[in-house]
């Protein structure tokens, strides 16, 4: 079953089931999304990806919308962009306003969006969130402050029947991503995996390991897969001048937990100079041997006395 | 099948056993109980004990006078019902001495008697049906409340309880149970105004061999108190139409949301539940017909937003309330994924009045496209503060002034507001309008859910609007931008210009974000949250400008707005004032005229409240 409709004028064919957002992206028609994730859809949060469509009581959401038989749908007519437009003011009024040291500056949609919309700054005065920062561990940086709370870093825990560590907490205005009783990352069930990181669209996830190490648009990335267990999860080797400064989690699909020894084991393969990596030893962090970390001690420890008879 | 004969004339019969003493029955709501019904019952409970009378002392819900709490009903055998007002320990003793035992009813005391069953009326006390208040309403819903009692099986019953359910169990299909609703043009009483008749359709014809049923009573709007009164004064009518929608529907299990803070509702409804379970009208088998029916209660988790279809089955599993997206619809796919009718308490308190009575009887009240009766909660600035059931079509002046009494203190009408904090205000031209879905609509106000706040000059309409975006902004999930953010930033536009410091182009900004915000929020709270700035704009532009532009509240209202001055030809010079000023800000000799210092005046009105010439006033 195919379905016709026009997006901004263009006939467009597509599957039945399809979503507005799907059919646009097959038409090379950009709408803008945060909360969006093809693999988990249809959390309809953000609503930066309302359209125009006749006949609809209001602007409906295109990633949630499914098409239907002679649908007109436009992108970009003047109601849809002064949504968008107050809906990129509504976020800035409540976002810090320090792009030009944010570690995911070049590389953050807000920022895209807002230059697409020309949305210089906001109109709207008011209180912002003044959560603190939360970097009480190694790995993730967390700043609630910048976070515009699209959900992705939630579904996308919560594929993991197993972590489900965060999720949204409080209400209205002081809604906040949290933990268990919120509290600071490193005293909650995290396992570092960095599947969060992976998909926030804004500077609100960040890796320590990387804080201040280069800018999005100096580094060069590679793909690689790990092949510590048999997920086969895939990674992105982060290359400046040539040099693997980094190793990060690329995509979170389903059945890919990703998680922090194969991260670890890929930073000792790749990287030209790995830092010591860190453990949680009862309740705290310390650094701790490449061995103890991959946890190889004994393995390693026999291979270096096979060889050394070996050699005898 | 079986029957339920045996069980009625039983009950039946214990029921009469009622009339045939001297009865005193305390009005015990949540509403009563606050305003001192339980004091009252102990006092008479201590009475009648000390005394050893030979009376039965009973309690029932509320009759819906809110303004006459806690009342208490005396009826002595073959003798008219007095419903008496205001009672509290000291005086209940009079309606012993005086009316129980002097077979004299109370006059001063009295509101107003029931005759019924053959009795004999009191002279010099008004009639149920000719009270003002009860004129013009119909009891169908509220027939029970205030008239029996909601913890007794028995009762229910004995005044046709059950019947229903009987009726479609003896030989009715699915689909004339489904066709009696859609008869009856029952549309949803939640607010939302969905026929009810084609979503239990749906639900039906929606694939699946499990299906929920759920009844939404998180009722939360500010001013609205329908659903508890219903759960508290008639828990069984709500069972009897889950049970009848389960059978219509193909559900053997039902979910009842209740909010937590609705902690007598929730007991009645366990009790209710456990005494249906007894008579075997819950459970396996119901009248050995085959058909089973669960019913659980779920205690709701303190969120506004989880009377939002969506966000309440989410909370019923567990989760965090937030809303979902729709479609898919609950009929199609709603808790945990399978097909769920939802329905408001008042919707399922109808269905059985309208299995026993015929859908043809409820299409014969009310308007072409909104039949029957609908119930609404008076309250703000009216005479006649209550819970009242009126048919659809009825004006709403009628509802104010015939069925309210009018305005407190005889004061200017400026406002209604209908349909809680996703509503709007009416003003004194739309009064007229008939009370139906479509036509709120029109004006920018909503059903909702039926309460109805009463405003008088002496309210300030930005105020107004600022108090429901303080709600809405408390209440936001927080899940879509436009409503987390943008109610935020709404309810600080709206302070700011109370406070005198706002804008011109505020006015246009709140357009915008209200347009915006309608338009793109996820789900019904945030759509409808700019209703109240929106509506109040419509028809009060005049005081926002006179806010923003002569930074004055033309209600009187907005404190930071107002001065206090002492007009000089009016004072003497008692001095009585500058006593009461907390701030010493009123200084003056004696017998002469005083002055307020406006730097040290805090504006609380201390001196305005104790003037005896009306020598002060705000400007």
């Amino acid at each position: 079953m195919s379905v016709n409709l026009t997006i901004n004028g263009k006939k467009v064919n597509v599957p039945k089931g399809t979503t507005v957002l799907d059919a646009a992206k097959q038409a090379g028609i950009f709408i803008p999304t945060f909360c969006h994730d093809p693999e988990f859809p249809r959390f309809g949060a953000c609503r930066i990806c309302v359209v125009d469509i006749p006949g609809m009581r209001n602007l409906p959401a295109s990633c949630v919308t499914e098409v239907t038989e002679g649908m007109e749908v436009y992108t970009e007519s003047p109601a849809v962009v002064e949504a968008r437009k107050t809906i990129l003011e509504l976020l800035l009024a409540n976002h810090p306003k320090d792009c030009l040291t944010c570690e995911r500056n070049g590389d953050c949609r807000l920022q895209d969006y807002a230059f697409q919309y020309g949305v210089k700054e906001s109109p709207f005065e008011g209180e912002k969130k003044n959560h603190p920062l939360d970097d009480s561990n190694p790995y993730i940086v967390r700043d609630p402050n910048k976070c515009i709370l699209c959900g992705r870093c939630v579904s996308t825990c919560n594929a993991i029947p197993e972590r489900s560590v965060i999720d949204f907490g409080y209400r209205g205005f002081n809604t906040k991503i949290v933990t268990g009783m919120d509290l600071p990352l490193a005293e909650s069930d995290c396992v570092y995996c960095g599947r969060c990181v992976a998909v926030c669209p804004v500077g609100a996830l960040t890796w320590k390991p990387l804080a201040g190490k280069g800018r999005v648009w100096e580094m060069e990335k590679e793909e690689v897969t790990c092949t510590f267990c048999d997920s086969g999860c895939k990674f992105n080797l982060l290359k400046k001048q040539g040099k693997t400064i980094g190793v990060v989690p690329k995509s979170t699909a389903v059945g890919r937990p990703l998680c922090l020894k194969g991260r670890l084991g890929l930073q000792l393969k790749y990287m030209d100079e790995p830092a010591l990596p860190f453990i949680k030893k009862d309740g705290v962090f310390s650094q701790v041997s490449w061995a103890e970390a991959l946890n190889i001690e004994e393995v390693l420890a026999k291979i270096l006395k096979m060889n050394n008879s070996n050699e005898k | 099948m079986k029957s339920l004969a045996e069980v009625r004339a039983k009950m039946g019969e214990e029921y009469k056993q009622k009339f045939t003493r001297a009865r005193v029955v305390v009005g015990l709501g949540t509403c009563g109980i606050a305003a001192g019904g339980d004091k009252v019952m102990k006092a008479l409970q201590a009475i009648v004990a000390g005394r050893v009378l030979d009376i039965d002392v009973d309690f029932t819900s509320c009759i819906g006078m809110c303004y006459a709490e806690p009342t208490v009903e005396v009826a002595l055998p073959g003798e008219a019902s007095v419903i008496y007002g205001d009672v509290n320990p000291e005086n209940v003793i009079r309606l012993i001495d005086e009316h129980v035992i002097g077979k004299k009813p109370v006059e001063d005391m009295a509101i107003l008697q029931i005759v019924e069953n053959g009795a004999k009326a009191y002279e010099g006390i008004t009639l149920m049906e000719d009270y003002d208040f009860y004129k013009m309403q119909v009891r169908t819903v509220t027939s029970r409340l205030g008239r029996t009692n909601p913890e007794s099986i028995v009762d229910y019953i004995a005044t046709g309880g059950y019947e229903g359910l009987e009726k479609i169990l003896s030989g009715m299909t699915q689909q004339q149970v489904i066709d009696e609703i859609k008869t009856s043009g029952l549309r949803g009483r939640g607010g939302g105004g969905f026929p009810t008749g084609m979503k239990w359709q749906f639900t039906h014809n929606s694939p699946g061999d499990k299906k929920y049923i759920v009844c939404n009573a998180d009722e939360g709007d500010p001013g609205a108190f329908m659903d508890r009164s219903v759960l508290e004064g008639d828990p069984h009518s709500v069972l009897e139409g889950m049970i009848i929608a389960g059978y219509a529907i193909g559900a053997d299990e039902g979910y009842i949301y209740v909010r937590a803070e609705y902690p007598l509702a929730i007991h009645r409804l366990n009790l209710a539940i456990a005494q249906a379970e007894e008579i075997g009208m819950l459970g396996e088998n119901i009248l050995d017909t085959g058909f089973n029916f669960k019913l659980r209660i779920k205690a709701g988790a303190g969120a506004f937003v989880c009377g939002e279809e969506t966000a309440l089955l989410t909370s019923i599993e567990g989760n965090r309330g937030m809303p979902r997206v729709r479609p898919p619809f609950p009929a199609v796919k709603g808790l945990w994924e399978k097909p769920t009718n939802l329905n408001n308490v008042e919707t399922y308190a109808n269905v059985p009045f309208i299995i026993r009575k015929g859908g043809e009887w409820y299409a014969s009240m009310g308007t072409e496209k909104s039949k029957g009766s609908k119930v609404f909660c008076l309250t703000g600035k009216i005479k006649n503060t209550g819970l009242v059931e009126v048919p659809m079509g009825i004006s709403v002046r009628d509802i104010i002034y015939k069925v309210g009494g009018g305005i407190q203190d005889d004061k200017k009408f400026k406002a209604v507001q209908a349909g809680g904090p996703s509503g709007g205000c009416l003003p004194e031209e739309k009064l007229d309008l008939p009370v139906d879905y479509d036509s709120l609509n029109a004006a920018g106000a909503i059903m909702g859910s039926g309460g109805l706040v009463v405003m008088d000059e002496t309210t300030c309409m930005v105020d107004v609007a600022r108090f429901f975006l303080n709600f809405t902004q408390a209440e936001s999930c927080g899940k879509c931008t436009p409503c987390r953010e943008g109610t935020k930033r709404m309810l600080e536009t709206l302070t700011r210009i109370c406070e005198g410091t706002g804008k011109p182009e505020d006015i246009e900004t709140l357009e915008r974000m209200g347009r915006v915000i309608t338009k793109t929020a996820l789900c019904g709270l945030g759509q409808t949250c700019a209703n109240p700035i929106l509506s109040t704009m419509r028809y009060f532009k005049d005081e926002y400008l006179a806010h923003i532009n002569d930074k004055r509240c033309p209600a009187g209202a907005c404190t930071e707005l107002l001065t206090f001055v002492i007009d000089k030809e009016k004072c003497n010079g008692c001095g009585k004032c500058a006593r009461s000023c907390p701030a010493g800000a009123i200084t003056g000799e004696k017998k002469m005229p005083h002055e307020i210092d406006i730097t040290k005046c805090i504006k609380c009105g201390a001196c305005l409240a104790g003037c005896k010439f009306d020598a002060i006033y705000k400007a």
